[in-house]
Parts: structure tokens; sequence; C-alpha cells
């Protein structure tokens, strides 16, 4: 158990922490320990040099324009298209959709695919642990279309049931399948390969929300077999306001569009218009460029790191940082014991402590946990708490930074209780 | 040793004046704040128009606990009009410590339920010009 606790101290940042500006600030005049990343991460100086380079440089309006300045522009926003392609696996660049963030994107598919594919009595299938993002589009869309939705329970252990899971498959035959890759608030990763194999041969379609795994794990589509995916940009390194939408070709060739506006079009007359090609027919408007190019910068950095060891560093923090607060008398974590199938995100409770305290306290170590509902007010009450803490690392991380949380936490434990 | 959890405010969080609950309270509401989690109750007991008792029940975060500790002790032996005279500002005052933007809904929830529930005073307009 020693060797155990002397080994996992000598974790180090998977990435050169200097290469995040705002890690040098100070906090309350401490250093900031920033442990809330599930909910944004930091952003690396590569990052905010490429937008501000774009802006600096490069900056006019993409497409169209046959002078130096948009030819380039134009060329970045769209290399950076390819570049996601590549990052996920994707078949082909025109499977990326660019969004304002994963929640867009779900919204989108809800009122294209859904409101397209689904009536009255169809059922979707999703499960306990969803963020409202994959949740409430769906209720939205329940509403309109008079289909029903169903769940797979979450059971004590924080996994899904997965004997539910087969059974709601083959009781509801549900059109949709929609699950979360890695959950926000428990950090479960759950078998999604098998998960979309046997929606499949269900004859569901499938939409795996990516909006924490993609940062945190390796992802390929094509062996995912999802036929779509969504995540965001500023939880992986990358700015706020952009996102992805991929979807296979033939799902989303067959779609309406979403949004009318300029660059979604390809001819327009006074009554009609003719939709533009993918992946254009889905971005209306002038989109979120110097936001592109930043979150191709990020995709860079996380290539450097290589995502396979992303994941290894953040399986070897949270087995630490379980360790580490399960030896607090009174602490509750929330979600997996265990660091298998698991994301670094530790949710808990402390005694009859409330997480705002908890929060609030810690910010005065400066050390940034999130308290609260975490956006999955149904998994709160599925765990009969009304909120929690949550600490959650990533490529900056370092363990020293989980030891300083442990040691405020019994701090705070000893004012309070 | 902390700008906000002073050693009364978590004196008043670890033993609340006038927790539980009345038996036959003249006037009760509940509310709570999704957001956090934090619920108060409170019931009180008339003679005329003056309170004779007061209860509250509830849990939550120190800021809202402690908060309904001081509110309900001000309560006991006050007039109805006392009671819809006091103010935000006057919680605030009450509580004597900074509380930041993202915690006021805490230190305030007593109060609502007060103002609210028991008096049954209309809804504020939050729409603050600046």
């Amino acid at each position: 158990m020693l060797d155990q606790t002397n080994r996992a101290r000598s974790i180090e940042a998977l990435a050169p922490r200097a290469d995040f500006p705002i890690l040098a600030r100070p906090i309350h005049d401490r250093p900031l320990i920033y442990l809330d990343s599930t909910a944004t991460s930091q952003k690396p100086a590569t990052v905010l040099d490429a937008m501000d380079s774009y802006y600096r440089q490069t900056n006019a309006n993409v497409h169209r324009g046959a002078y130096t300045l948009s030819e380039e522009a134009s060329e970045q926003y769209e290399q950076a298209r390819r570049h996601i392609a590549r990052f996920i696996h994707a078949h082909s660049w025109r499977e990326i959709i660019f969004t304002r963030n994963t929640t867009e994107g779900i919204n989108l598919l809800a009122w294209t695919w859904g409101l397209s594919q689904l009536k009255a009595r169809d059922t979707i299938l999703l499960t306990e642990m969803e963020h409202h993002s994959n949740l409430v589009p769906w209720q939205i869309l329940a509403q309109r279309t008079g289909a029903q939705l169903a769940f797979v329970p979450v059971r004590e252990d924080g996994r899904l049931d997965l004997d539910a899971y087969r059974q709601l498959l083959e009781t509801h035959m549900p059109k949709l399948v929609a699950f979360s890759l890695m959950s926000n608030v428990l950090g479960t990763i759950p078998p999604a390969r098998l998960m979309v194999e046997l929606a499949h041969a269900a004859g569901a379609t499938v939409f795996c929300d990516g909006a924490q795994s993609v940062a945190h794990l390796p992802t390929d589509v094509r062996d995912l077999d999802c036929d779509a995916l969504a995540f965001s940009g500023h939880k992986m390194l990358g700015p706020t306001g952009i996102g992805v939408l991929y979807g296979k070709r033939a799902l989303l060739e067959a779609l309406p569009p979403f949004m009318g506006g300029g660059d979604m079009i390809g001819e327009v007359q006074l009554h009609t218009f003719t939709p533009n090609a993918l992946p254009w027919k889905f971005e209306a408007g002038t989109p979120a460029i110097a936001e592109v190019i930043g979150l191709a910068a990020a995709l860079s950095y996380l290539e450097h790191l290589e995502m396979a060891r992303v994941a290894a560093h953040e399986t070897a923090l949270v087995d630490y940082m379980l360790a580490r607060l399960s030896a607090i008398p009174g602490l509750r974590i929330i979600g997996p014991t265990d660091a298998v199938d698991r994301g670094a995100v530790v949710s808990f409770t402390l005694a009859e402590l409330h997480p705002h305290d908890l929060a609030t306290l810690l910010d005065r170590d400066g050390i940034a946990i999130r308290a609260g509902h975490h956006c999955a007010q149904p998994l709160m009450e599925r765990f009969a708490v009304p909120a929690t803490a949550r600490a959650s690392a990533y490529v900056y991380t370092n363990a020293a930074e989980i030891d300083a949380l442990g040691v405020a936490i019994e701090r705070a434990r000893r004012l309070f209780l | 040793m902390d700008d906000l959890y002073r050693e009364y405010i978590l004196e008043h969080y670890r033993q609340p004046h006038n927790k539980g609950d009345l038996e036959h309270p003249d006037r009760f509401a509940a509310y709570a704040n999704p957001l956090c989690g934090d619920r108060i109750q409170m019931g009180v007991r008339l003679e005329g128009d003056c309170v004779v008792e007061v209860r509250f029940n509830g849990s939550g975060c120190a800021i809202s606990q402690a908060s309904a500790s001081m509110l309900t002790d001000r309560m006991c032996e006050a007039t109805l009009e006392e009671l819809a005279a006091i103010t935000k500002d006057d919680i605030f005052e009450m509580l004597g410590v900074s509380i930041s933007p993202a915690r006021q809904r805490c230190a305030l929830l007593a109060w609502e339920v007060l103002r609210k529930g028991i008096l049954g005073q209309p809804e504020e307009d939050d729409d603050e010009a600046s």
C-alpha cells in the first residue's frame, strides 16, 4: 500500500505546465490548482497564439473571397476540418460539421433526424447518467412527436446495467439509442462498442455524446461504428464556442437542413433554395473561424502528447484520487471506486457538509473544484444527493495537486464538522 | 480564519436556533433552491399579528442554514408588519460577512420563504438596470 502511494506521488503532469499561461496565476495568493477540467479545460499558449495570429494576420470571412486573406482563412478553416476528421478517424471530412458545442450538435440531430424519423410511440433509449444536454433535446423531441423515452439504469456502483440495456432493446425496439461515452459526474466509461453493436442489431440508430470522452480517450468512430457523435472544443484544450458533430455520410446526406442562412445553400430564388453539399448544408452563417483554427491547434497539441498517453495518465491519476479521497472519513464517492474504465473525474459528498461550502473554502486555498448537480439532476436523484463536489484532472494535473486537494478537504472537514 | 465562514456563522450552522417543526403552525411555507439543493421550510405561530413561535427545518450549505437560524431569531416576537419591512440588504447586514454573487441565493433563501411564503409578498422584480 505504501509502495503504491509512493509510486502514485511521483505522477507528474503529462503536459509541461509552463505551456498553460493561466496555471501561473495565483488565486488568493496561492498557486492555482485547477481541478475542474470536466467543466472546461485550460488552454495551452499554442491555441491562444493560433487564434491571435489568425486575427492579426489572416482575418477575413471564409469561402467565396477571391483575395489572399479570405483564401488563407478558408484554407485554414477547411484544413482544420480535415484535421478533426483524422483525429476521430472519420471516413471523410464531409462528415465533420462545425457547431457551437456538443449541445448544439445534439439539438441539430434532434431537430433534423428526430423530427423527420420519429413518430408517436417510437422509443428513444437514453441512460440515467446523461448530462442535461443529452436529455432535454430528446424530451423536447418526444413532446413534439409523441415518442417516448426509456432509460438504461445506473447501478449503485456507477456502472450501466447492461442486462437491463439488452432487455430494453428487446422490449422497446428503440429507434434511437443515445448515450455518453464518459459520464461527466460518475466518470463511468461504458462499453460503448458493445452497446453500439447491440443497438444496431436491434435496429436502432446510435448517437454518442463525446463531450467528455473525446478530450480524454483515443476516438475512432469507424471502430466504434456509432452513427453520430458530438463533442466540444473547449473541453479538449480548445476555445469555447466551437464544437463538432460527426455523422455517417449516408445519415447526414438524408437529413433536411437545420438552420437556414448564408453558406448552407446551393442556389436561392425568392421562393425556394437548394441546400449546399455536406458539410456546409449544416453550417448557416459566418462560422467561428478563429475558434476552428484554435481547435485545430488544440488537436495538434493533444496529438503531440498522444491520446493513448493522455488516457493512461488519467487512469493513473484517478487511481490515486480514488485512494486519496476515500481515505478521508465521511467522504462518499459517487461513481465507480476503481480506476477501470473510468475517467479522471471524481464526484463526492463529505458527510453533511454542503458541496458549495466545500468549494468556497477550497477556493481560498487556490483550489478550483465544481459543486452542484453538474447538469445531471436526475442522476443526483438516482444517488439521493442534492448535489456533489467534483474534482477532475487533465493533462496538466499532477499528484501533488491531488495531495493538496486531500489536505484542504481534511481541513474543511475539521472546520465544519 | 475566513471572511465568509466566521465563527458565529459556523455556530449557527452547527447548532441552529429555532430548528424543528411546529405542530400546528398558523402559517407554513417551504422553498428549495434546485440549483444547489438548499431547502428551507418554516412554520410560525401567531397571536394577533405577532409571531410568538417560529421553527425552521431544512438542509443545505452553511450560509443558507445560518441565515435561516439568524432570521428566525429575529422573527420571534416581531409583528408581521415588522417582518414585511425586512429587506435583502437587512439580511446581508445581519449575516455580517461579504456574500459573493454566486452565494446570494443561499443567503436569501430563508428570507424568500418568509417574504413570499409566510407573508405572501409578490415576486420581486429582479431586473436591475445595471
